[in-house]
């Protein structure tokens, strides 16, 4: 039994160095009052270490603590993903002036984004219900009080209360949803789930329907796809930008890994899988309108937003969207397909948020007209803010045209034509709003003096280090592909 | 053909991109600097053209055939060799040319040179003006001489951001509007083109050559081979309906560009708002990436459905001779005249393509290298105009073959060469565009009719000819300077190419004969019996 534990032990190793770390955090906080800075070191310290480990777990699939956690492949590579989305976070939140406008609580602020990234890892890992609660719980409750981080500014405590009501509601809905699959099957464990319905004596199969789209609003919630997505525009808005760009990365990241993973663990395989004994119910079209309503509407309301945080908020509901298509297809190269989109979004999306940062700081404005003649005070900003923009639109040779290559290939390997076509004409919808802040950068008001917005060198180094992926995973992905495919490998899934 | 090491073809694409960082890199102020950098480039793109022109092997077909493609260039890009069940995902850096791209190349280098003198004043930003200009040079040159799918699509977008700009940062008042129009209506043609292309990647494989095992390619060669669709694929066999909805896709990505009624509406715009030297570029290259990519990827890839679709081509080149002409002659504005004067004769080329025969293709290529030469010499005869008088009011105009005799004598060449008169090089593509179509059965009623195109330019282009240069002179305009050495210099070259061309055509017209015959055997047999490996 204790050897048992421990061998597990050794299995959880990245997820107990960010335990320490959170503990760690919150003494050094303590300890040396007067340096906050330190605390948000040993933070970023901690998430490198848990990261490079996790880097670690890409071996044979192995299920821990009596299955509650798997550690494989696919868990490692979104743990690796968060890690670096939350290492990237750590170092833009070093130069964000509403972070430090309230540098007292430092401290709070570095040990509250490790426990959401523990709680992000281990929603990577989740394969028993009852886990996935837990995780993603401790992910939301980090993230309510993160949101609301700048108390002093109204919106944001609107933002942290709106969070918390919304979360509350569909973290209840979803629960419920668990407890009446667990009443149908006896079971916690996904794979218990499946071997449960694979019998399939007695399952009550419309209520199971019931159960899982219930459980679907929470993973809804999560990666805020339409119609759950209502939380998203306010808190992003409200929320500190270093926050909004880790909510809209990391926890869009983990929520869709644990989608993923209770789709597949609980459907595949035999034919009293999930997907199979609902047969009546045509499972994926359910996801399809899902991805085509986050899309669409992301989209198009995205076009009248004048803030760039909330543009950015409604631009993240759309490629929610994008990436649902490929959940869609649930084949080997949709799920892939998912995985590459992930990883390319991190780079583009934290990359736009840390320049509408650095020109908040500078203007103090998020608002679309403070980016007039941006190009003329600030041409390095603005030219990776370009290609962030142009990245996000999918078009060549810029990473996000690879994230949307490979899931448009997908639907079409597996003749989803119609939502192809959809996806296509969503990402000409979405050049417009991402090019009207290139307009105000390049084409009006050049002529202004306004002062010039400065960078330091670090802060140009950041810069780079999302803006070279971005770029370069254009020209070359390779090895990003091949990585994403070997993680979904142990599915099974064609 | 190499030089350091690095093909020709590699040179002809990415010159200007080099010149592009080394105009990036002057420090501001030395703005003769940039202007005699970016001209050296071009100066340089273009001598490498004539090279590849002198060593250019007119009796090779290429198209579909690897061997006799020319001055190839082949690199593995991207090789993702996963695992079973997606099989390899191969992305080729693939060059080459053949008499379909080589008077492409040739044109795109010959415009980009033109388009820098006639750049010579930008009023501002002239760096950022520049170094767009060469990125748009890069693209441009690269769709034409890319074989690879892939590699095509990419230097197909790369365009999109740098006209985007030149649009909307040196253009006219309406040009925001103008700039983003033309940013989403090529998205929206390029995005299905993606589609279709990826349908594509998804149903050819060719054996790799060293296992043997099949593996996926964006090869277009391949591409053009029946023989290499899988059977159980999405495009597999002849006239299905996804091989419809396939063309349907590249069509509507390829018809944006030329730009075939009725997606053509963003074209007046950008050509209006346009600084001079972008106008001349639009016209001269732009569109004909659009009928090059119906040629180069529709037709060989889609025998079946082409051979199947004429009559509808046919009726929309009707319509964009007649109906652009019209337009034409309904305009105030100068250079929106020329502009739909580009629709009209863009139709053209369609109606040459429609018939698929030697004429008519000889004829449809031939145009569009005239079309080049030609609206680019129109559009800069604008510019001329437009310098001196900030106005490109047709009516504010009058006599001025008084004031300005030289430029007048120039304009001539290119009006009458725009109106097809014998002896200049825009008759003989005419001639033959319309000679082959009336060859065809199904098409003799729409080329009849299409011949009203004809009288319809000479009309519009004659009353502009009277309302601006003949006439009792305008008062307001009497001490304008007639045409400078430098816009002389612009025009003069483009001037002699369509009088030579117009008395021996068969200077370009060999080049391409060979090529252009194969292209139509290939679309004829619908690519039966065309062996070739990748």
């Amino acid at each position: 039994m204790v050897e048992q534990v421990l061998q597990n032990l050794s299995q959880f190793v990245p997820e107990t160095v960010l335990l320490v770390t959170f503990c760690a955090v919150i003494l050094t906080d303590v300890i040396l009052k007067g340096r906050p800075m330190a605390a948000l070191g040993v933070g970023l310290a901690g998430t490198v270490a848990a990261g490079i480990l996790a880097a670690g777990q890409f071996g044979a699939p192995q299920a821990v603590f009596h299955g509650m956690i798997s550690v494989d492949p696919f868990a490692a590579f979104f743990k690796v993903l968060v890690a670096v989305s939350t290492v990237l976070v750590f170092l833009i939140s070093l130069y964000s002036s509403e972070v430090r406008s309230a540098v007292k609580r430092m401290g709070e602020y570095s040990a509250l984004i490790v426990s959401a990234t523990l709680g992000m890892f281990l929603m990577a890992g989740a394969s028993n219900l009852l886990m996935i609660v837990l995780a993603l719980e401790l992910t939301s409750l980090s993230s309510y009080i993160l949101a609301g981080y700048t108390k002093e500014a109204p919106d944001s405590s609107e933002a942290s209360l709106k969070y918390i009501l919304y979360g509350a509601m569909s973290s209840g809905v979803m629960l419920y949803g668990i407890s009446l699959v667990y009443g149908l099957t006896g079971a916690t464990e996904l794979t218990g789930v499946r071997i449960a319905l694979a019998a399939g004596a007695g399952v009550n199969y419309p209520l199971l329907l019931v159960a899982s789209i219930m459980i679907v609003v929470g993973f809804g919630y999560k990666i805020s796809a339409v119609p759950f997505h209502f939380w998203t525009p306010d808190v992003y808005e409200g929320a500190p930008i270093t926050i909004t760009a880790f909510l809209s990365v990391g926890s869009k990241a983990a929520g869709f890994a644990m989608m993923i993973r209770f789709f597949v663990t609980t459907s595949y395989g035999d034919l009293g899988s999930m997907l199979g004994v609902l047969q009546g119910f045509e499972w994926p079209k359910l996801v399809a309108i899902i991805s085509v309503l986050s899309m669409t509407l992301g989209n198009l309301v995205a076009i009248w937003q004048d803030n760039l945080k909330r543009m950015l908020a409604y631009s993240s509901i759309a490629h929610a969207g994008y990436m649902l298509m490929g959940v869609v297809v649930f084949t080997q190269n949709g799920l892939s397909a998912v995985l590459i989109y992930l990883v390319v979004y991190m780079f583009m999306n934290l990359g736009a948020f840390y320049v509408v940062m650095l020109v908040a700081g500078a203007t103090g404005s998020e608002d679309i007209n403070a980016y007039r003649g941006l190009s003329q005070r600030a041409p390095l900003l603005s030219v990776a803010l370009v290609i962030f923009l142009i990245s996000l639109t999918g078009l060549p040779p810029t990473a996000g045209f690879v994230g949307k290559l490979y899931i448009f290939s997908a639907l079409l390997d597996a003749k989803w034509m119609w939502l192809a076509v959809i996806g296509a004409i969503n990402s000409v919808i979405s050049l417009y709003y991402y090019v009207r802040v290139v307009r105000n950068m390049y084409l009006r008001d050049t002529e202004v003096s306004a002062p010039p917005v400065v960078l330091t060198r670090p802060q140009t180094v950041l810069l780079f280090v999302m803006l070279i992926p971005t770029l370069l995973l254009g020209l070359y992905f390779a090895p990003l592909v091949d990585l994403a495919h070997a993680s979904v490998a142990l599915f099974g899934v064609r | 053909m190499e030089i350091f090491g690095i093909g020709v073809l590699s040179w002809l694409t990415f010159l200007p991109i080099v010149g592009m960082l080394a105009v990036l890199m002057i420090p501001k102020g030395n703005e003769a600097i940039v202007k005699w950098t970016a001209l050296g480039i071009t100066g340089l793109q273009l001598i490498l053209a004539v090279v590849v022109y002198l060593n250019f092997d007119p009796s090779l077909s290429g198209i579909n055939n690897v061997d006799s493609m020319q001055f190839v260039e082949k690199a593995k890009w991207i090789d993702v060799s996963a695992n079973s069940w997606v099989g390899r995902i191969q992305i080729e850096y693939f060059l080459g040319i053949d008499g379909l791209s080589f008077p492409m190349v040739i044109l795109t280098a010959l415009i980009c040179f033109i388009a820098v003198i006639a750049s010579w004043n930008i009023p501002k930003a002239l760096k950022g003006y520049m170094a767009m200009l060469l990125l748009l040079d890069t693209g441009m040159m690269g769709v034409f001489v890319a074989l690879d799918f892939f590699l095509f699509y990419v230097f197909w977008e790369v365009m999109l951001l740098p006209m985007y700009f030149l649009i909307g940062i040196w253009g006219g008042p309406r040009r925001e509007y103008a700039a983003i129009k033309f940013f989403l209506y090529t998205l929206f043609g390029s995005v299905l083109m993606l589609l279709a292309m990826i349908a594509l990647y998804f149903s050819v494989t060719v054996p790799d050559a060293v296992t043997g095992e099949r593996i996926h390619t964006f090869n277009m060669l391949a591409m053009m081979d029946p023989a290499n669709y899988d059977p159980n694929s999405l495009l597999a066999g002849m006239g299905t309906t996804f091989r419809s909805l396939a063309y349907l896709g590249l069509f509507i990505g390829f018809a944006i560009k030329v730009p075939i009624f009725p997606f053509h509406t963003w074209l007046p715009d950008a050509h209006v708002e346009a600084p001079t030297a972008i106008s001349v570029i639009l016209a001269g290259v732009l569109l004909k990436m659009g009928t090059y990519g119906l040629l180069r990827v529709s037709f060989p890839m889609f025998p079946d459905i082409a051979t199947a679709w004429v009559v509808p081509l046919g009726i929309l080149a009707f319509i964009n001779i007649v109906y652009g002409a019209l337009c034409a002659m309904a305009q105030k504005d100068f250079k929106k005249l020329i502009a739909y004067s580009s629709v009209s004769h863009m139709g053209i080329v369609l109606l040459g393509m429609a018939a698929m025969n030697t004429q008519g293709m000889m004829g449809a290529v031939f145009q569009m290298f005239n079309h080049g030469t030609i609206t680019a010499m129109l559009f800069l005869i604008v510019g001329v105009v437009y310098d001196r008088a900030h106005t490109r009011d047709l009516d504010a105009f009058g006599g001025l073959a008084i004031t300005m005799p030289k430029y007048t004598g120039i304009m001539t060449v290119a009006f009458f060469a725009a109106l097809g008169l014998p002896g200049l090089s825009g008759f003989i593509s005419e001639a033959f565009s319309f000679l082959g179509a009336f060859q065809v059965d199904e098409l003799r009623v729409i080329t009849i009719a299409s011949t009203l195109g004809i009288v319809l330019t000479a009309a519009y282009m004659l009353w502009t000819l009277q309302r601006v240069f003949l006439g009792k002179p305008n008062e307001k305009w009497a001490g304008m300077p007639d045409i400078n050495g430098r816009e002389l210099s612009a025009l003069v070259p483009l001037a002699i190419i369509v009088l030579v061309l117009g008395i021996y055509p068969s200077l370009l017209l060999n080049y391409m004969s060979t090529s252009l015959n194969h292209l139509i055997d290939i679309v004829r047999t619908g690519g039966q019996g065309m062996a070739m490996l990748p």
